[in-house]
């Protein structure tokens, strides 16, 4: 007889009891112990039919594949740069996974791009915790012009973009900005007026400090539409 | 003397008054304070972050490393000398075997997960008040755990089982006994068990039954402060 | 690499077989040789158990703080564990080390050479500090003047024997004096002192992962059984 232990968006701690029985399953951040499903996070509890997962409050980052993130040069070598993504580890970006266009072998790379430049991101592979690959082919990566960078922990990320980016975008329109959310907690933006971007950035920081409240949606939405009255 | 009442009044299977915070140093990953009577202990972890030497680093597994302080005027009396001593670090080790059971590394293989345990105040029970803060610690930094360590010293003063010592009776009649322990209580396991003293086979059964049901009160402490760090805004 | 060495040894276990033969309780051959040292008069010893070899050397100086460079952390729980169940055991009487009341003291110091390590150091190492403090005897003073030379022939004030047995978990198996090998894949340990009248002086648990009370019961009541046997080796 299977038992759910818990509600949609309750706080737990690691190794609370989640559910009982085999019926549901163990999502992120939760481990099956013999009949039950157990918490390995602080954190709320979010349920997709049988699937019982936990959003952690707060955590490293942990790259995965297909992860969009933004991430500055620290090396840059022949065949290709490293890249600091917040990791312990740096991840690779090689030349052939940078540009379709042709880079002459033995050419200074720095002149595409140097230390100290951040660029936007695909992780196309894992292979372990030191060996990350890049990838900038597709749409919407590049190197990143100047704008502010911010950071956010990972696990609020999801919160941040929102469902199918319905709260980014909500933030977007109030203040004209373009932003670019990296699921490694980096965040790039960029308005024409510094006044906007600082309210970006208040309205970002607002989600991530409120993101665990219900009724933010409608919160952000007040938030945006008072401050933007006072610009 | 046979011991029929406890020197601060308290019974038998009664903790000293407990509290716990967590978020308490903003820098770190995570951390957590944890009082209990007159001592306090402050975590603070750092990490993942690579770790060096390389040649220490597994490749497997992340590492977890302790490191256990005794702020210079934590003692009641003389000044304590800084840097660490044997001590410090045999507590440094059993502190970390105390966590390692309940704490899950593989996905940050080649890196470490730094636990610095700092006594603010010492009187009795140190590196159990260090294990409840550093368990804390690692749920607030978002480290994977199967379950929250807690940490209580049982012993036996004058002939009689108790929980946790106070530093009198540590020193009662030049001769208790002090066990100190550490349970993973959803696992039902013990992962820190020391002693200073004598015991018989018997009494150190009841002496680790009491410190289970000591380390179960403890565990709804440490509970309720992670949780209280983030349900607090939700009454706003 | 050592999870196929694990897996094999678990193998050998579930048919009740050891690396060398031994039954699980089984400790191999246990020598204890006294007064190895004739440089130093006060008290030493050496024990073997198997080709695990420790030589122990008391050095009553009246200097204390005395530590040749920073040990390694193995190094550090392994004499504060031997020290615990000596000092926990009330092996001396620390009032009949009084030379001079408020003036003159011996203090004991026991100087831990592992000479090989193979397997069960904890236990090697106990056996031979006890060893070592049954073979000390005070060296001579004439005039206030300690001869170190000479020996009184008088014994260290030894009123208990607190003996130490290190009981490891491999799975569900429990053994003590493992080799090497078997040391590699423990997945935690006990060491319990016990005195003479089976009375618990020490307690040290190692190791990467947890033991459940009864666990624990079993343990000791395997260290208080096999230390009834080392005491006769003394």
């Amino acid at each position: 007889m299977s038992k759910l232990l818990v509600q949609e968006k309750e706080i737990v701690v690691p190794g609370q009891d989640l559910a009982e029985g085999m019926d549901y399953l163990p999502g992120e951040d939760v481990i099956r112990d013999k009949d039950k499903l157990v918490s390995t996070k602080l954190g709320i509890v979010g349920l997709s039919g049988r699937l019982v997962r936990i959003v952690p409050l707060n955590g490293p980052y942990v790259p995965k594949r297909g992860d969009l993130v933004i991430g500055k040069i620290v090396g840059v070598g022949i065949g290709g740069w490293r890249v600091n993504i917040g990791w312990p580890f740096e991840a690779n970006l090689s030349v052939k996974d940078a540009t379709s266009d042709f880079i002459e072998k033995g050419s200074d790379l720095s002149k595409y791009f140097n230390y100290g430049d951040y660029i936007i991101v695909e992780i196309v592979n894992v292979a372990s915790s030191k060996i990350i690959d890049l990838s900038m082919k597709g749409p919407g990566l590049r190197k990143l012009g100047s704008g502010r960078l911010i950071t956010i922990p990972a696990t609020k990320v999801p919160r941040v973009i929102g469902k199918q980016g319905s709260m980014i975008s909500l933030v977007k329109d109030y203040t004209g900005c373009k932003i670019s959310v990296g699921q490694n907690g980096i965040i790039w933006l960029k308005g024409d007026e510094p006044k906007k971007e600082l309210l970006a950035i208040k309205a970002i920081n607002k989600i991530e400090n409120e993101s665990h409240i219900s009724g933010l949606t409608d919160r952000m939405k007040e938030f945006l539409e008072r401050e933007k009255n006072g610009l | 003397m046979v011991y029929e009442k406890r020197l601060d009044g308290r019974k038998f299977d009664e903790l000293r008054p407990v509290e716990a915070n967590v978020g308490v140093v903003k820098r770190a990953a995570g951390s957590a304070m944890f009082k209990i009577g007159k001592t306090i202990a402050i975590a603070a972890v750092y990490g993942p972050r690579e770790l060096y030497p390389q040649v220490f680093q597994n490749p497997t597994n992340g590492v977890l490393r302790c490191n256990y302080n005794m702020m210079a005027f934590s003692g009641s009396g003389d000044r304590v000398r800084p840097g660490p001593s044997r001590r410090s670090k045999e507590i440094s080790l059993v502190m970390e075997k105390a966590l390692l059971p309940v704490v899950d590394l593989s996905g940050y293989a080649g890196t470490v997960v730094d636990v610095f345990v700092e006594l603010v105040q010492t009187d009795a029970g140190t590196r159990c008040a260090g294990i409840c803060a550093a368990a804390m610690a690692l749920a607030d930094a978002g480290i994977p755990m199967k379950d929250l360590v807690s940490s209580v010293a049982v012993g036996r003063v004058g002939g009689k089982i108790v929980l946790d010592l106070s530093k009198e009776e540590e020193d009662y009649e030049g001769h208790a006994t002090d066990i100190a322990t550490a349970f993973s209580t959803r696992m039902g396991q013990v992962t820190l068990l020391q002693m200073d003293g004598e015991v018989s086979r018997e009494e150190l059964k009841k002496a680790l039954e009491l410190a289970k049901s000591g380390c179960e009160k403890i565990k709804e402490i440490q509970v309720k402060a992670l949780k209280a760090k983030y349900v607090g805004d939700l009454n706003e | 690499m050592s999870n196929i060495i694990r897996e094999h040894l678990l193998e050998l276990f579930s048919k009740d077989f050891r690396l060398d033969g031994r039954k699980f309780d089984q400790y191999r051959d246990i020598k204890v040789e006294y007064g190895i040292s004739s440089r130093s008069a006060e008290g030493s010893a050496r024990v073997k158990i198997g080709n695990t070899e420790v030589n122990v050397e008391l050095l009553p100086l009246s200097n204390p703080e005395f530590e040749s460079g920073p040990p390694g952390i193995e190094a550090v729980e392994l004499s504060r564990v031997v020290d615990r169940a000596i000092r926990e055991g009330k092996a001396l009487n620390f009032k009949k080390l009084c030379i001079t009341p408020k003036e003159q003291m011996w203090i004991v110091l026991i100087d831990i050479y592992p000479v090989n390590d193979a397997g069960n150091l904890f236990d090697a190492a106990a056996l031979a500090a006890l060893a070592a403090l049954k073979d000390a005897k005070f060296p001579k003073i004439e005039d206030g003047k300690i001869s170190y030379r000479e020996s009184t022939g008088q014994k260290l004030p030894l009123e208990k024997l607190p003996l130490s047995c290190t009981v490891y978990k491999i799975g569900n198996y429990f053994l003590v004096d493992p080799v090497s090998e078997e040391e590699l894949i423990v997945d935690a340990r006990l060491t319990v002192g016990v005195l003479e009248d089976g009375t618990l002086c020490s307690l040290q648990k190692g190791g990467d992962f947890g033991l459940n009370p009864e666990e624990v019961d079993q343990m000791v009541d395997v260290a208080v059984k096999k230390t009834k046997e080392l005491r006769k080796v003394l």
